[in-house]
């Protein structure tokens, strides 16, 4: 049994099956790669993991826990974070703050009124948020805006902001998309070592080959909504079916 | 001090000095000099400043923590007022239980139409908001006119039940006898100040407000609210359920605009469907803006600069004006008394336009900005771009788009 399991999803929009009876398992402790090309589904299935999206057929469970029909927050609240294809952060506030509010989302659940105790007086959430930024390397930006960050420091506390909540799963759509090479190999570095120094299950959609194969442990590859192959890297790379897939090749 | 940093603590001992010493500042001029009709040290006026000040305030904690843009905060103003008086008909002139019901009431209004007004966001949001409230308005003109007396206004009449009049209580507003309208003036030497007991209660209640209001600013409650108008979807997945903090900030917000309207109905025991117009909501979105909208002083600033323009431009008539420039020749004369008689008298409302369009394009930070610009040029402000953890009362302007509809 792997930590998240899922069977029989599918999802359509209008005429479009965008997802055909998908079949995946993650395991514990592993770094999973879904490849495959434009629009064969890889984002619509991970929003159907954090409840963005509820597929049509099908179901997906984490931990035993079925994940169908709820809501963003209370699939957090589970343990799984979400870093997007497009940081999302909290542009306006600081980069201590942006880490603070996960530290405080974890610690005190989806609400809690918390309108009596000073910011400052939250010592245990501040020294866990000054140990995050310590960990990925960012305390010299501590009071800087998050909107002036630069593009690769915005994946870097997005991660951060992900990873100050202990997530047992991590989901990452295309954490390198449109980055530097220099920004793309520090992301790799980044990701190698939350995976060294943390229990952390990671599924991650990535096109950069060169990422999938500096980090997967496994790799379902999609194509037209449905996983085609799954194996480990090493078997990948010469699979006849995925070199049909990405080159496009008539049956 | 008070569980408040340096800063805030400054800031709260100066907001205490400057209420406290009210009657004094807002009565610069001589009393019989030209200048005397700058003066706003008149009771019922500084009693305005103040609950206005209230009511801004908390309609900062919505309006500029969350980015949520309420239209309909008057509703609450008015539901307070005609929850004061009707504590005054049926209890007796005791403001105490009158100022208890108002916030009571406003915030249960509160919970319902922030509860269906908060599942649409952005500009669908404040049009819930406005619908509410025009609801209210009119529900207050004609349905409910056996409880809000329609048009004519809710009022207290000497047949009123008040069953908790004693032979010898008071018949006017007050507090366990201290009445609200006595007023003890200082004449010195030309100079008339006036020092009046519901203005100073309304004080009291602005320090209390204003403490509240920096506390929440500060707390980890405060950081949530911002964050929700900084980015809802990174909150959502970051496990918090943005909602009940939305409520929440809602529902503060209002019983603070029922303090307010009830301490309208305590310092004057009247209550009409007028307070609860779509143009008194928007006057409370125009102070807080013009004053500095997510800033701690800013809407009080904005309060009292819109009741203080106000009075003095509401006070100019033609003839003032014919006085003014009565060095002109006579033709030149009419005109230019024409033109300024648009913008002043009943006119004044053109000018408040004017000024906040203004505002918005050149200040978009309000008062408060304004301010902070001119010590910077002056050299006072700290290096620009550097600001502590803490969040600085610059920090959180509003942006163009706060929210972007689910
Ligand atoms: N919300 C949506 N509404 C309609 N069609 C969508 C929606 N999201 C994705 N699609 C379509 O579903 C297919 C799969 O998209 P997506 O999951 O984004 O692919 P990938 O991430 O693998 O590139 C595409 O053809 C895309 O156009
Ligand atoms: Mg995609």
């Amino acid at each position: 049994m792997g930590i998240l399991e899922v069977k029989n999803v599918s999802k359509r929009f209008g005429g479009l099956q965008a997802l055909g009876d998908v079949n995946l398992s993650v395991n514990e402790n592993t770094v999973h790669a879904i490849i495959g090309p434009n629009g064969a589904g890889k984002s619509t299935l991970l929003n159907c993991f954090v409840g963005k999206l509820i597929p049509d057929t099908g179901s997906v469970m984490f931990n035993g826990i079925s994940l169908l029909g709820r809501k963003p927050h209370e699939i957090n609240q589970l343990g799984v974070s979400r870093v997007f294809q497009t940081p999302e952060i909290f542009s306006d506030l600081t980069v201590f703050e942006n880490v603070m509010i996960p530290c405080f989302a974890t610690r005190d659940g989806a609400f809690r009124m918390n309108a009596i105790n000073s910011m400052t007086a939250e010592t245990s959430i501040i020294e866990k948020a000054e140990k995050m930024l310590l960990d990925v390397n960012m305390q010299d930006k501590r009071n800087m805006h998050a909107a002036s960050l630069s593009r690769g420091d915005k994946r870097r506390l997005e991660m951060a902001m992900c990873l100050s909540q202990d997530p047992k799963l991590l989901l990452l759509d295309e954490p390198t998309a449109g980055m530097a090479r220099a920004d793309t190999n520090n992301t790799i570095d980044l990701l190698k070592e939350i995976k060294a120094t943390r229990d952390i299950t990671m599924a991650i959609i990535e096109h950069d080959m060169h990422v999938v194969f500096s980090l997967a442990e496994r790799i379902t590859v999609m194509a037209q909504g449905t996983p085609i192959v799954e194996d480990i890297p090493e078997n990948i790379k010469g699979h006849p079916k995925v070199q049909e897939a990405y080159l496009g090749t008539a049956h | 001090m008070l569980g408040l940093d340096k800063r805030d603590t400054l800031l709260l001992i100066i907001v205490s000095v400057l209420a406290i010493l009210g009657p004094f500042i807002l009565n610069p001029f001589p009393s019989n000099s030209a200048l005397a009709q700058f003066n706003a040290g008149y009771p019922d006026l500084m009693q305005r400043f103040v609950i206005f000040g209230i009511l801004a305030i908390g309609f900062n904690i919505l309006f500029g923590l969350t980015g949520y843009l309420s239209f309909g905060h008057a509703a609450f103003l008015g539901v307070g007022s005609y929850s004061a008086v009707w504590m005054f008909k049926l209890l007796s002139m005791n403001i105490l239980p009158a100022i208890i019901l108002a916030v009571v009431v406003a915030a249960v209004f509160s919970v319902v139409i922030g509860y269906i007004s908060l599942r649409r966001s952005g500009i669908y949001f404040s049009i819930l908001t406005l619908a509410f409230a025009q609801m209210s308005y009119n529900l207050a003109y004609s349905v409910l006119t056996p409880i809000t007396n329609g048009e004519t206004g809710l009022q207290v009449y000497t047949d009123d039940p008040q069953y908790l009049m004693g032979p010898n209580s008071s018949t006017v507003t007050n507090l366990f006898g201290l009445e609200m309208r006595t007023t003890h003036s200082l004449d010195l030497g030309g100079w008339e100040f006036h020092f009046n007991v519901g203005y100073y209660f309304c004080v009291v209640m602005l320090l209390l407000t204003f403490y509240l209001s920096v506390r929440i600013f500060r707390s980890p409650f405060g950081l949530m609210l911002k964050a929700i108008k900084t980015n809802q979807t990174r909150l959502n997945y970051t496990g918090i359920n943005t909602r009940p903090y939305a409520l929440t900030a809602f529902v503060i917000s209002g019983a603070y605009a029922g303090l307010a309207g009830g301490l309208l109905a305590a310092m004057d025991p009247l209550a009409g469907p007028e307070r609860m117009q779509w143009t008194a909501s928007g006057e409370v979105v125009i102070m807080t803006i013009l004053g500095g909208a997510g800033t701690l002083i800013g809407p009080v600033l904005g309060a009292g600069a819109i009741k203080y323009l106000e009075n003095i431009f509401s006070k100019i008539n033609e003839n003032v004006l014919q006085d003014w420039f009565s060095f002109l020749p006579h033709d030149v004369q009419e005109v230019v008394v024409w033109i300024f008689a648009r913008f002043t008298g009943e006119g004044w409302h053109l000018t408040l336009g004017l000024m906040f369009m203004l505002v918005i394009i050149f200040l978009p930070g309000g008062l408060v900005e304004g301010s902070q610009r001119i010590m910077r040029l002056v050299g006072i402000g700290k290096a620009k771009g550097k600001s502590s953890g803490q969040g600085e009362d610059d920090e959180h302007h509003p942006k163009a788009t706060p929210h972007v509809a689910e």
